[in-house]
């Protein structure tokens, strides 16, 4: 051990504020973005999950209707 | 085959070489611009009340002014430049003239080329013939504005050549404005740092003749390099709209 | 051979790779960085000259390397982009763009930090540090484009041209920022990384950079996989693993 004491350690001699700021933010930093990247993938497999459940439900439905549709009318043209 | 399409339609064996292509381009961007000539005079007018700011809100000492006056100067020019880059292609993407050069036969870096020193001639040069005056405002002495200018008048040229890569890739985005300022300016750092480092230089009396060698090296570079690069940010911008 | 090389491209089979070694690169990396930084931290000796607050220098560094080994990877992979147009290597660049942001932050923040107790200053206009902002923007309009461009294939090509612009112009910036900061570096002021480092601090270093890049190997694959199930979400294979429940 380099310190006498844990109090020592945690002081640093004067430097701890310092140090420790910096491996708190490292800390935080690294883990909050291997925690984002799971927590993001889990969410994209959600939501590939939902639409796959959702389209194959509606895949017994009739084909969806047309917005417009054109009834075919027979107009002579005499 | 000639005759159907009239004189628009040109045989390839009498095709139009890549030169003359080339100054058709330019004299149509001068041409242009000059009927517009808002865009000539908004850099030049942002060139002068943005050195002005710094005396305003800093110090008007001539001590200040005399040690920062170059810096200054080349910040205001580079934004300046940055400020003009959106209607470098931004015109003829809206009206489809762009679409048209990007279709012609002639090698596209050598159009785009073209387009950037029209641009330069028309927004970098007014600035270095602008830029004794404010030197002047500045408290410059004689011999610092003179190189002063002539760092302008080479890395004005690198600025519009580096700059029309980010105004290819931000070509009809949204918020094109500050994209292309975010993309750009880490470029342009070099540019500026030997910019001013020769100004400083000539101000210690130490020889430039380096330092000019170097921007020089900038210039070739930015020439042979920035035109391909922006020849395929065009054409991957054009197929993205 | 090419075979190989064209079987690298395929989103699939990256995807099983990636699956079957990133348990490995998380346990490895966390080890070993826990190691480095504790030995660091607690047990190496502390330097006659700065005192305790080079223990910095055990997370510093090792950010500072992957803020750059992350931009020069991301060029290789925009090279790979435009000229073979494989997919994959879209993916990699906006996957590992983010967190070569975050790293150079942290090797930004933590160079700040170290700067005040050792030389009294929080910022310096000294070269490293300057040249590590200037990355810091160059990633930021890396991101900034990808997310301008809607069309995913025309998003990709533009930041890889940007990547190589970029890339092209980092020597030159490290040059001149180099330049730049001895003509305007204060007499006093040194920043050095002592040239020969005693092993019982250079050791605790080597575990910390080695379980950061294991570390940043995971991190690769989760975001890549991630970005993979996005853009292939409508093929049968990632239907059929999703709807497996699988990882």
């Amino acid at each position: 051990m380099a310190f006498d004491s844990f109090s020592a350690f945690i002081i640093m001699e004067g430097h701890g504020p310092y140090v420790w700021a910096c491996y708190a933010v490292f800390a935080v930093l690294v883990a909050g973005l291997m925690i984002w990247s799971v927590k993001r993938h889990q969410s994209v497999m959600d939501a590939c999950q939902r639409r796959y459940v959702h389209d194959a439900k509606n895949s017994g439905r009739p084909a969806q209707k047309a917005s417009a549709t054109f009834t075919r009318v027979e107009i002579s043209q005499d | 085959m000639g005759s159907a399409g009239g004189a628009l339609i040109k045989p390839v064996e009498q095709g139009v070489s890549p030169l003359s292509a080339m100054g058709a381009v330019f004299g149509r961007d001068v041409r242009v611009a000059f009927r517009q000539r808002q865009d000539l005079l908004n850099p030049l007018l942002f060139f002068v009340m943005v050195v002005s700011l710094f005396p305003l809100g800093v110090s008007p000492e001539v001590s200040f002014l005399q040690q920062s006056g170059a810096g200054i100067l080349w910040v205001a020019a580079l934004l300046a430049v940055l400020l003009s880059l959106d209607h470098l292609f931004r015109h003829d993407f809206d009206d489809g003239t762009l679409e048209q050069l990007v279709l012609q036969p002639q090698p596209l870096f050598l159009l785009v080329l073209a387009k950037t020193l029209a641009h330069w001639m028309l927004t970098g040069l007014p600035l270095v013939i602008l830029a004794p005056v404010l030197g002047v405002m500045v408290h410059l002495d004689g011999n610092s504005i003179a190189i002063l200018c002539l760092t302008l008048l080479i890395g004005t040229p690198v600025l519009s050549l580096i700059g029309s890569i980010g105004a290819a890739l931000t070509l009809g985005l949204r918020s094109a404005g500050v994209l292309l300022s975010l993309l750009i300016i880490p470029l342009y750092i070099p540019v500026l740092i030997f910019g001013t480092g020769t100004v400083a230089a000539a101000a210690e009396g130490a020889p430039v003749g380096g330092y000019l060698a170097l921007m020089g090296a900038f210039l070739v570079l930015a020439l042979t390099l920035a035109p391909f690069a922006s020849a395929a940010a065009l054409r991957i911008s054009l197929s993205n709209s | 051979m090419w075979q190989w090389f064209h079987k690298l491209g395929s989103p699939k089979w990256f995807f099983g790779i990636a699956t079957r070694f990133m348990p490995w690169l998380l346990a490895g990396g966390l080890l070993l960085l826990a190691a480095g930084l504790t030995w660091g931290l607690a047990f190496a000796p502390e330097d006659y000259l700065q005192g305790n607050s080079y223990r910095i220098i055990f997370i510093h560094v090792p950010s500072a390397f992957l803020a750059q080994s992350i931009y020069i990877s991301m060029a290789v992979a925009a090279v790979v982009t435009l000229v073979w147009r494989m997919k994959l290597a879209d993916v990699f660049v906006k996957a590992i763009a983010p967190v070569g942001l975050v790293f150079t932050f942290l090797s930004l923040f933590t160079g700040a930090v170290w700067g005040k107790p050792t030389w009294g200053t929080w910022w310096v206009w000294d070269a490293r540090l300057t040249s590590m902002l200037i990355l810091l923007f160059l990633y930021g309009g890396v991101i900034a484009l990808d997310r301008a461009i809607n069309d995913e294939k025309s998003a990709a090509r533009a930041v890889a041209v940007l990547v190589l612009v970029g890339v092209v112009n980092i020597p030159i910036i490290k040059y001149s920022v180099d330049w730049w900061n001895t003509l305007h570096q204060p007499a006093t002021f040194k920043l050095t990384e002592k040239p020969t480092m005693p092993m019982e601090m250079w050791l605790p270093l080597l575990l910390s950079v080695l379980g950061l890049y294991l570390l940043f190997g995971w991190l690769t694959c989760i975001r890549m996989k991630t970005e993979i199930l996005i853009r292939e979400q409508r093929t049968r294979w990632v239907r059929e693993l999703v709807m497996a429940g699988g990882k």
